[in-house]
């Protein structure tokens, strides 16, 4: 038996402790208890967004992506418009590592065609007796890397005259990889040109609306109101189809941007505007008015850096809608048009049904479509549940 | 009650007037009018107009009066069931509309219920059990089918019901029940043809809302009445159903205010790449050939559906939850 408590009749026996007394032992923070308490707001953000695995394998997944913008004349093996006239309409080609059982490094096959002339479609034959290895930073159709550089380097291409479409050709024998390629600079950089006019609009407009209240807000929450009512989609559609067609690719592009902008920044500016209102009643707006501050510097100052994590959050979660609207609108031939190329404007080729029944490569461009807009869904997700880090 | 309801519906008034201004100011944007383009067309194919004629078209529709008064023309004329004069079909606009208006309706109403019944089970299920395998994996079915874009899903879902059920492609009917008054035939063929866009336009709604309801459900069985409630030994269904579900159903009927423009933007998307008989095909061509009174008239159209849909779940929501109406209202 081994009781803390004394048996019957026996003495209590006294227990000095021989190390020193601290009267703060009790307030004493371990270093990792310190550690936290002394963190800066943005290092705990960062330590909560961490925790979040999925968000920061998307934030990952998005940064190389958004990388690979400057370089894609690299990245891709061919150039946007090359065309290869023998080669339209060709399916994916796999690459193969072993050749006739024996180890030989990637390599794709040669292939040649014949034209069927019951159904005039083209049938690819593999001629599985010649081989083309897959060569990095090979030479091919040069480029200015940056608009500085030139180069003809590519980070990979097929050895020996072949040819290497891992995601098949167009119906003009263009390469679907290198147009992918090509294509993210655009859907991508949409979504954030977007968001920007939105987020002026929406910071401002709610801005105003929150600080000033009274008829200002009545007014504004009227404008929200209708813009949120509308069916946004016709409402593009309308926009857009009041874009003369004789205005350039890059002038349509911006005005897309500018469309999807208009149209988005009510969420946000009802965000700010809910907040504003809580925040205006606080003293230390009361001391920035009584030292003479104008209404725009009490907001864009004092106001809105207090929320600006929530706003970049629940931004994030905005772009996807816009990238997915570029792609309805491109696919609908409302939206970008060659030259430009974006997703949207690579599905535009696979609309009718033909191209899903004969050639179901060419809506290959909806995988990085879903990809980019999960990684941003459940990066947003992360970041939402890291901008307010002391909850 | 009755005050809710006049009110909610004077506020609706305005909105729609903002619209309409905005409508107006969209249709009216674009350089040149109808008639500009259509002497253009016909001189590229080398014929001559009338001047004549178009100068009395011009002259019959406004055409040559200031903006504001053709504007405050289109609104009177709309205000009494006017909705103007379509050039490119040469008819009234209600008579271009009337019929794919019914069934832009007609699919909008059953997809919401779609999404309804698809949804429903599914928050519940993932709000009870919270990072269970089940959750994540209906989450991210949902978030797939938030991130795929309608129209891929429709190309796709059409091609496989043409070889799997040789349901034919296209089209809300068979092509011989085009035009045919309704029958029980005709509502058959209707009903096969419906699945696909249904399934397609309640994917994102349906994404959304399940997360908005497991969010919702999630707060309110955090509370305190809950667990009072389990303590006093409530069976954990019964825990569920008698209070935080009555809860959550309140937010589902707020929530149509939020899925009704989505719904109907899906709608107008799939109905074009599927050539449906709704509206969509024909707003785009409308707005293209700058036809001006039935690109208007049907922008408004679809606007007004959506204000009327949140009109209803507004007051549907107030009939449910009398909170609601009494701290809105200005009494007390």
């Amino acid at each position: 038996m081994n009781s803390p408590l004394p048996g019957d009749g026996e003495t209590i026996g006294h227990f000095v402790s021989p190390a020193k007394f601290d009267p703060q032992a009790v307030e004493k923070l371990t270093p990792e208890q310190e550690k936290i308490y002394l963190a800066s707001q943005w290092r705990l953000m960062w330590w909560k967004f961490r925790a979040h695995r999925v968000a920061v394998y998307s934030a990952v997944l998005l940064g190389l992506l958004y990388l690979s913008i400057p370089f894609a004349e690299f990245l891709a093996p061919y150039g946007l418009n090359q065309r290869f006239v023998d080669q339209i309409y060709a399916p994916p080609q796999s690459v193969h590592l072993f050749h006739e059982g024996r180890f030989v490094g990637p390599f794709v096959y040669a292939r040649s065609y014949t034209l069927n002339m019951e159904t005039l479609q083209r049938e690819y034959q593999v001629d599985t007796t010649s081989i083309h290895r897959i060569g990095l930073f090979c030479k091919g159709e040069p480029y200015r890397l940056l608009g500085l550089v030139e180069s003809n380097r590519h980070l990979f291409c097929a050895r020996d005259d072949g040819t290497a479409f891992l995601l098949g050709t167009d119906r003009l024998g263009r390469d679907m990889l290198s147009r992918i390629i090509y294509g993210t600079r655009i859907s991508l950089t949409i979504g954030l040109m977007g968001i920007l006019i939105s987020f002026v609009l929406g910071i401002s407009i709610g801005g105003a609306a929150g600080y000033f209240g009274g008829w200002v807000d009545n007014v504004a929450q009227r404008i929200i109101e209708v813009l949120q009512s509308l069916p946004s989609i016709p409402l593009w559609l309308a926009l857009a189809a009041i874009m003369p067609v004789t205005w350039s690719p890059l002038v349509v592009y911006f005005g897309i941007t500018i469309i999807l902008g208009l149209i988005d920044w009510t969420g946000l500016a009802r965000a700010v505007r809910s907040k504003l209102l809580a925040l205006r009643e606080e003293d230390y707006v009361r001391a920035a008015e009584l030292m003479g501050a104008r209404p725009p510097r009490i907001i864009f100052r004092h106001l809105i850096p207090g929320f600006m994590s929530h706003l970049i959050a629940s931004a994030t979660i905005t772009i996807p809608s816009m990238i997915l609207g570029e792609t309805a609108l491109s696919f609908l031939g409302l939206g970008l048009r060659p030259p430009i190329t974006s997703w949207g404007v690579l599905l535009n080729e696979a609309q009718n049904i033909n191209a899903v029944a004969l050639y179901p490569w060419l809506i290959i461009p909806v995988v990085p479509v879903v990809l980019v807009i999960l990684a941003f869904n459940f990066m947003g997700d992360g970041l939402r549940d890291a901008a307010d880090p002391y909850r | 009650m009755l005050i809710y309801i006049v009110k909610r519906l004077l506020t609706a008034i305005p909105t729609l007037l903002l619209i309409s201004l905005l409508v107006f100011f969209i249709i009216e944007l674009p350089p040149g009018d109808y008639f500009e383009n259509y002497i253009a067309e016909l001189q590229a194919m080398g014929e001559t107009v009338d001047p004549h004629k178009i100068a009395y078209l011009k002259a019959e529709y406004g055409f040559d009066q200031p903006m504001i008064v053709r504007y405050l023309n289109w609104v009177g004329g709309m205000l009494h069931g006017d909705f103007g004069y379509s050039f490119e079909y040469e008819l009234p606009v209600t008579d271009v509309v009337g019929n794919r208006l019914f069934l832009t309706i007609f699919v909008s109403l059953v997809t919401i219920i779609f999404t309804w019944l698809i949804a429903f089970p599914i928050g519940i299920y993932s709000a009870t059990h919270q990072y269970s395998w089940g959750d994540y994996g209906l989450t991210f079915l949902g978030l797939l089918g938030l991130a795929t874009p309608n129209f891929l899903l429709a190309l796709i879902l059409m091609y496989l019901a043409n070889i799997w059920f040789g349901t034919s492609i296209g089209h809300l009917m068979d092509a011989q029940y085009l035009d045919q008054p309704m029958s029980w035939a005709k509502f058959r063929s209707i009903s096969e043809h419906m699945v696909i866009p249904v399934i397609v336009i309640g994917t994102a709604g349906t994404a959304g809302m399940i997360r908005r309801l497991r969010a919702n459900l999630l707060d309110e069985l955090h509370k305190q009445y809950v667990i009072t409630a389990r303590a006093k030994g409530v069976p954990p269904f019964r825990a569920l159903v008698k209070y935080p579900l009555r809860m959550s159903l309140n937010f589902f009927i707020a929530d149509i205010g939020s899925i009704l423009p989505a719904v109907i933007s899906g709608a107008e998307v799939v109905a074009i790449v599927l050539s449906l008989e709704t509206t969509g095909p024909l707003l785009i061509r409308a707005l293209q050939s700058q036809d001006m009174y039935l690109a208007g008239s049907f922008l408004m159209f679809l606007a007004a559906l959506t204000v009327a849909g949140v009109l209803i779940s507004d007051i549907a929501l107030a009939i449910l939850d009398p909170r609601i109406r009494l701290s809105g209202g200005v009494r007390r």
